[in-house]
C-alpha cells in the first residue's frame, strides 16, 4: 500500500459533518455510507432521489477541430456523429481488443468533447489519450471541477426547482446551466438504473451546491456502498470488476458501444481483435447469476457446472436491497450463458445453487 | 445468575449454567451495517477456540464469526437464519448465532469482561 495520503474530494469536511464512514477509494477518501446505512441508502434513491460525490472521477475535456476523429482512434463508439450536447457510454481500448476504461463521452459543441473516466483509471486513461492525440488537438484535465449525481425517481422534481432548463433534458443529453449562481454542466444521465443527473460543479462551489441540493426535502445523501448495489441491480458494468484490460467487450456484452460505422471501418484500437470476436463468437459471455438461497456470492467466487467442474468466475456480487435477494454477475462459457441454464456458486466450500437470469435484476427508470 | 464475556473478535459470550450462548457486540453489528446472510454452524459440531464457524453478510462484506471458546455446539438459532436484520436490531439479545456446551469454563472466565472489553473497543 501507498503511504501518501488520501485525496479528498471538495466535499469531504461535508461528509464528516453528516457522519460518514470514509473508506479508501482509487486513491481519495470517499464516503461508503453515512448513518442511515446502505439498505435504507439504496432504498431511498430507488423511491425518491439520492445525493452521490463521485468528484473523484476524472473530468477532461479534448478539444480541436479533429477532436472527435482523434477520440474515434481510441474507441469504438460513434463519436463524430454525436450531436451537439448530446452524450454517449463508450470504451478506452487497449491494442489487444480489451477494455482499457470506460468513460461517458459529451460533445459541447465548438469542437469540444468532455469526457467522465472512472477514477481508478485516470491516471492511466488521460497520459494514453494524450499520447495518441495528432497536433492541434489538446487535453485538459477539469481537476477543478466536483461532480454530483442526484439519482432516483424524484430527481426531476428537485431539478424542476432548480433549473428548468436542465430539468427539460432528454435521457443522456447535457445543459450549462446557471443554478445557485454556480456554473453547471448537467447531464440526463447516472449510474443506478434511475432516472438522474450528472452535475459538474466548479470545485469551490460544490459544497454549497450540494447543501442546496440536500436541503431538498426529496434527497438524501448516499455512499458509494450503495452506488455499487444500485448500479450491480441494474446490471451496470464495475471497471475492474466486470471489465478491465483482459475482457474484449463482445464477450462482455457491451457490442452495442461499437457504432454501425465503426463495424464498417474496423479503424479504433484494437479492432483486429474485436472484430475476430464479433466474428467467430466469444468463447464465454458475461451474463446476470441469481443464487437461489439467500447467501450472496461476491466477485471471486468460482461458477461451476452442473458435473462441479469449474467453468468460470464471478466479478460482481451481493445482495441486492431492491430485490431482496442476492445477485450477482460473471463470466461464463457461451454453452452455459443461456437464461435459466443452472450453476453452483462455490461459496466457502459448498456448492449453491444458482441460475443465469437477464439483466437487468431490477428494471431501469430511465426518461423516455 | 448469568454473566457475559468478549472476544477480540466482538463476539459476546453468555454462559447461563453451562450452556454459552454466542452471538456479535453492537459495536460488531454497528461496523458490519445492514446484515443480510447469516450461516450458522450445525448443532453437534465439535469446535476449537478461534475456528472460523459462522458467516456473517452485509451488503457490502461477508465477515467470519469465530468459536470464542472450544466444545460443542448444542443449537444454531433459526431466527437470525430467517431474518438476518435481527442481528442488527438484537445483537446482543434475540440476534444470537449458536449456543455451545463449553470445554472448559476457566477459559470463559480469562475471556475479557465488559470494562476490558469497552476498553479494548475504545482503543481500535
Amino acid at each position: 500500500m501507498s503511504e501518501s495520503p488520501l485525496k479528498t474530494t471538495p466535499l469531504d469536511a461535508l461528509h464528516r459533518e453528516l457522519g460518514a464512514r470514509m473508506v479508501e477509494f482509487a486513491g481519495y477518501a470517499m464516503p461508503v455510507q453515512y448513518p442511515a446505512g446502505i439498505m435504507a441508502e439504496h432504498l431511498h434513491c430507488r423511491a425518491s432521489a439520492a445525493l452521490f460525490d463521485v468528484s473523484h472521477m476524472g473530468q477532461a475535456s479534448l478539444h480541436g477541430a479533429t477532436a472527435a476523429v482523434a477520440l474515434e482512434a481510441l474507441v469504438p463508439g460513434e463519436i463524430q456523429a454525436l450531436k451537439p450536447m448530446r452524450q454517449r457510454y463508450t470504451l478506452l481500448m487497449t491494442d489487444a481488443g480489451t477494455i482499457l476504461d470506460d468513460l461517458m463521452v459529451a460533445n459541447l459543441g465548438n469542437n469540444r468533447l468532455f469526457l467522465v473516466v472512472n477514477a481508478s483509471r485516470k491516471g492511466i486513461d488521460l497520459p494514453h489519450i494524450a499520447a495518441h492525440l495528432p497536433p492541434g488537438i489538446t487535453l485538459e484535465p477539469h481537476d477543478d471541477r466536483a461532480l454530483l449525481a442526484l439519482q432516483g425517481p424524484a430527481a426531476l422534481a428537485v431539478m424542476t426547482r432548480l433549473s428548468a432548463e436542465a430539468a427539460a433534458l432528454p435521457f443522456m443529453a447535457l445543459a450549462h446551466v446557471l443554478i445557485d449562481g454556480a456554473e453547471c454542466l448537467v447531464s440526463r444521465s447516472g449510474y443506478t438504473g434511475e432516472d438522474g443527473f450528472e452535475i459538474s460543479v466548479p470545485a469551490a462551489r460544490a459544497e454549497q451546491f450540494a447543501r442546496l441540493l440536500l436541503a431538498q426535502p426529496e434527497v438524501k445523501p448516499a455512499g458509494l456502498g450503495a452506488r455499487d448495489s444500485l448500479r450491480l441491480e441494474a446490471g451496470l458494468c464495475l471497471y475492474g470488476n466486470d471489465i478491465d484490460d483482459t475482457t474484449n467487450p463482445v464477450e462482455a456484452g457491451l457490442v452495442w458501444t461499437i457504432g454501425k460505422r465503426r463495424k464498417t471501418e474496423w479503424n479504433f484500437l484494437g479492432a483486429a481483435a474485436v472484430r475476430t470476436m464479433l466474428h467467430d463468437g466469444p468463447k464465454r459471455r458475461r451474463v446476470g447469476i441469481l443464487p437461489e438461497g439467500r447467501a450472496p456470492a461476491r466477485g471471486h467466487t468460482e461458477i461451476a457446472d452442473a458435473s462441479g467442474a469449474l467453468i468460470g468466475m464471478v466479478t460482481s456480487g451481493g445482495f441486492g436491497p431492491s430485490l431482496g435477494a442476492p445477485c450477482a454477475m460473471g463470466y461464463v462459457p457461451t454453452d452455459l450463458s443461456t437464461d435459466g441454464t443452472q450453476l453452483s456458486l462455490m461459496v466457502r466450500g459448498k456448492a449453491l445453487p444458482a441460475r443465469v437470469a437477464p439483466m437487468p435484476f431490477v428494471t431501469h427508470n430511465y426518461t423516455r | 445468575m448469568s454473566e457475559t464475556r468478549f472476544t477480540k473478535d466482538h463476539e459476546w459470550v453468555r454462559l447461563d449454567g453451562d450452556v454459552a450462548v454466542v452471538g456479535i457486540t453492537e459495536h460488531a453489528q454497528e461496523a458490519l451495517g445492514d446484515v443480510v446472510f447469516v450461516d450458522l454452524p450445525e448443532a453437534g459440531r465439535d469446535v476449537d477456540e478461534g475456528e472460523s464457524i459462522a458467516t456473517v453478510e452485509s451488503v457490502k462484506a461477508a465477515s467470519d464469526v469465530y468459536a470464542p471458546l472450544a466444545g460443542k455446539i448444542t443449537e444454531a438459532n433459526q431466527a437470525v437464519a430467517d431474518e438476518p436484520a435481527l442481528v442488527n436490531r438484537a445483537a446482543t439479545g434475540d440476534g444470537w448465532f449458536f449456543k455451545m456446551q463449553l470445554a472448559d469454563r476457566a477459559a470463559f472466565d480469562a475471556l475479557m469482561d465488559q470494562d476490558a472489553y469497552t476498553a479494548f473497543v475504545a482503543n481500535l
